[in-house]
């Protein structure tokens, strides 16, 4: 099971090998802006503190966060280089109301509001965050990637803790995340109905089939009937597959170089993990709920007792599972771009070659998680589906 | 914790509830049913291939199992009629010989219960004819003898001196 696994993160791996790279030439035209002297050395960041010019406008009531984004920070100035690495990794992980590719290149997505009666416009208003859009005679501002209601002049008013007070309309934007999430789908739809559909004309995969068909049978032999049986398992493959492939999807396109970070964010783990949790219950035979409430073969009086824990326990479970999914990722990306982003405040070459080196290991090594932890939810969940529905002989 | 709520976005939330269980749904209906299924049914043919081909072989077994037998049989019946032919051949034979032995001896028997007869009656005929000759030589010795009367006197006392012998 192992070795078969290691088979296609591997395989994984290769394909996107060429990331990188390409994230570094991307950054090598942002260098100009900047005027850095050491341009080698400053690929990645160089891309960073342009791609936080963004929102510099926006957040210029917040002074504490240190130096302004978008300028040049000196190479002596080690505590500003790193707030601003800090502002750069948490800019790429939090969502955004435009998709940012590279440089200028991207585009506004529609902004949804619901704040008395339904309000739909495009995040261009925001001109990248920097101003305030008035729709219907209302303000919004946008800032740390969330939507504030605000005057005219696009005040932020905060309290002692430094959050923001001004109130904030219900929002079902299409973010950059929630786009990443639709396209997922569609691309989803199209690949697997593709595969499907090769399998009219004869019963041997063709084209991606055959190195998806390997995956979905991997799925149904040593996750789902293992763990769930002969007898039910059928009931739960669509969402065991759907599951596997749309986080692992994911995890890969969270390691292209445009900054999405779909399954390290909460939102959506806790989605995923809550749906495991309501299939998982809905399912459950008299069996399960006996083993939680009266546990069989244990003293009266112990049952109540294991009744609490197992309570504790059905609720520790889609926990667990929102955040091992939403702290590996994220972890990943802080990691990865921690790292790149100590050449920015070592600006050497000595720090650059090594710290490069490491990036690509530790890269890679994000690509087996990418893997993995699809593997671990889809496991887990079909764990949890397995227990719901075992049938116990009681003697 | 406090910034794992804040980060909480209830738009990107029901966004992915949606648009995963559409997805669930929409792959259920036009990916995981039809490729399941097909896989389902290839494994289904190969191995309905595979055990066709076992029994295929198991009824060639059988067969040559039973090709083997018959021939063991007929072998088998070759040498009971072999055995018998050659039993009843030595039976035959001995009775045969067994007649033969006994047709022999009763013949020799006959022959010479034949020859003995033959023999009783040429002595019988031998004896007549030895008596008839004796009479008619007795006839004429006494006859010559007996016409001279000093030669009847001789006979007698000779015939006296004989008995007186004896």
């Amino acid at each position: 099971m192992i070795s078969k696994f290691t088979a296609f993160s591997a395989f994984v791996g290769l394909m996107f090998f060429s990331a990188p790279a390409a994230a570094q030439d991307h950054g090598h035209e942002d260098a100009h802006q900047e005027e850095v002297h050491h341009d080698d050395a400053h690929h990645e960041d160089a891309h960073a503190v342009e791609m936080h010019a963004e929102d510099a406008h926006g957040a210029h009531a917040d002074h504490s966060e240190g130096h302004g984004h978008g300028e040049f920070v000196p190479a002596s100035d080690t505590e500003g280089r790193k707030s601003v690495v800090k502002e750069t990794v948490e800019h790429h992980l939090a969502d955004s109301y435009e998709f940012h590719i590279v440089g200028p290149v991207g585009f506004p997505l529609p902004v949804i509001l619901y704040d008395n009666g339904l309000k739909v416009f495009s995040s261009a208003k925001f001109h990248h965050g920097e101003s305030v859009a008035e729709v219907d005679g209302q303000y919004y501002m946008v800032h740390h990637s969330k939507i504030y209601k605000t005057d005219a002049e696009g005040t932020i008013t905060y309290d002692e803790h430094h959050h923001p007070t001004n109130e904030k309309p219900l929002d079902f934007s299409i973010t950059k995340n929630v786009f990443m999430i639709i396209f997922m789908a569609v691309f989803m739809f199209f690949l697997f109905r593709g595969v499907a559909k090769t399998y009219k004309n004869s019963l041997v995969p063709s084209k991606a089939g055959r190195f998806l068909e390997p995956l979905i049978v991997f799925i149904r032999d040593e996750i789902a009937i293992p763990n769930i049986g002969e007898k039910h398992y059928k009931r739960y493959m669509s969402f065991l597959l759907t599951i596997f492939f749309f986080i692992w999807f994911l995890n890969l396109a969270g390691m292209t170089p445009l900054g999405v970070n779909v399954t390290g964010n909460i939102a959506v783990t806790v989605s995923l993990a809550l749906m495991t949790f309501f299939i998982t219950q809905f399912s459950g035979k008299k069996d399960y709920w006996m083993h939680i409430f009266w546990m069989p073969g244990v003293p009266v009086l112990l049952r109540p007792v294991l009744a609490v824990i197992e309570l504790i326990g059905l609720v520790v479970k889609p926990f667990s599972l929102t955040i091992r999914l939403y702290a590996n990722m994220l972890a990943g990306h802080v990691v990865i771009m921690s790292i790149l982003g100590l050449i920015y405040i070592f600006a050497s070459y000595t720090a650059a070659i090594p710290f490069t080196g490491l990036t690509l290991f530790l890269y890679v090594l994000e690509l087996l998680v990418a893997a993995l932890q699809a593997y671990i939810f889809t496991m887990l969940a079909s764990l949890y589906f397995g227990a719901a529905v075992e049938e116990h002989d009681h003697h | 914790m406090d910034k794992l709520i804040n980060d909480f976005s209830i738009g990107l939330f029901f966004w992915q509830s949606l648009v995963f269980l559409l997805l669930i749904f929409l792959l259920r209906r036009y990916a995981w049913k039809p490729i399941l299924n097909a896989v389902n049914e290839r494994e289904e043919s190969i191995e309905g291939a595979l055990k066709a081909a076992e029994a295929a072989r198991e009824e060639m077994k059988a067969l040559q199992s039973n090709n083997e037998a018959i021939m063991k049989e007929a072998r088998e019946e070759r040498e009971r009629i072999l055995k018998e032919a050659r039993d009843m051949k030595n039976t035959i034979v001995a009775e045969a010989k067994e007649t033969a032995v006994a047709e022999a001896e009763k013949t020799v028997v006959a022959a010479k219960a034949a020859i003995e007869a033959e023999k009783a009656a040429a002595v019988a005929e031998l004896k007549n004819q030895a008596a008839v000759l004796s009479i008619e030589v007795a006839e004429k010795v006494l006859g010559q003898e007996l016409s001279a009367e000093n030669k009847q006197a001789a006979m007698i006392s000779k015939m006296i001196d004989e008995v007186k012998i004896n």
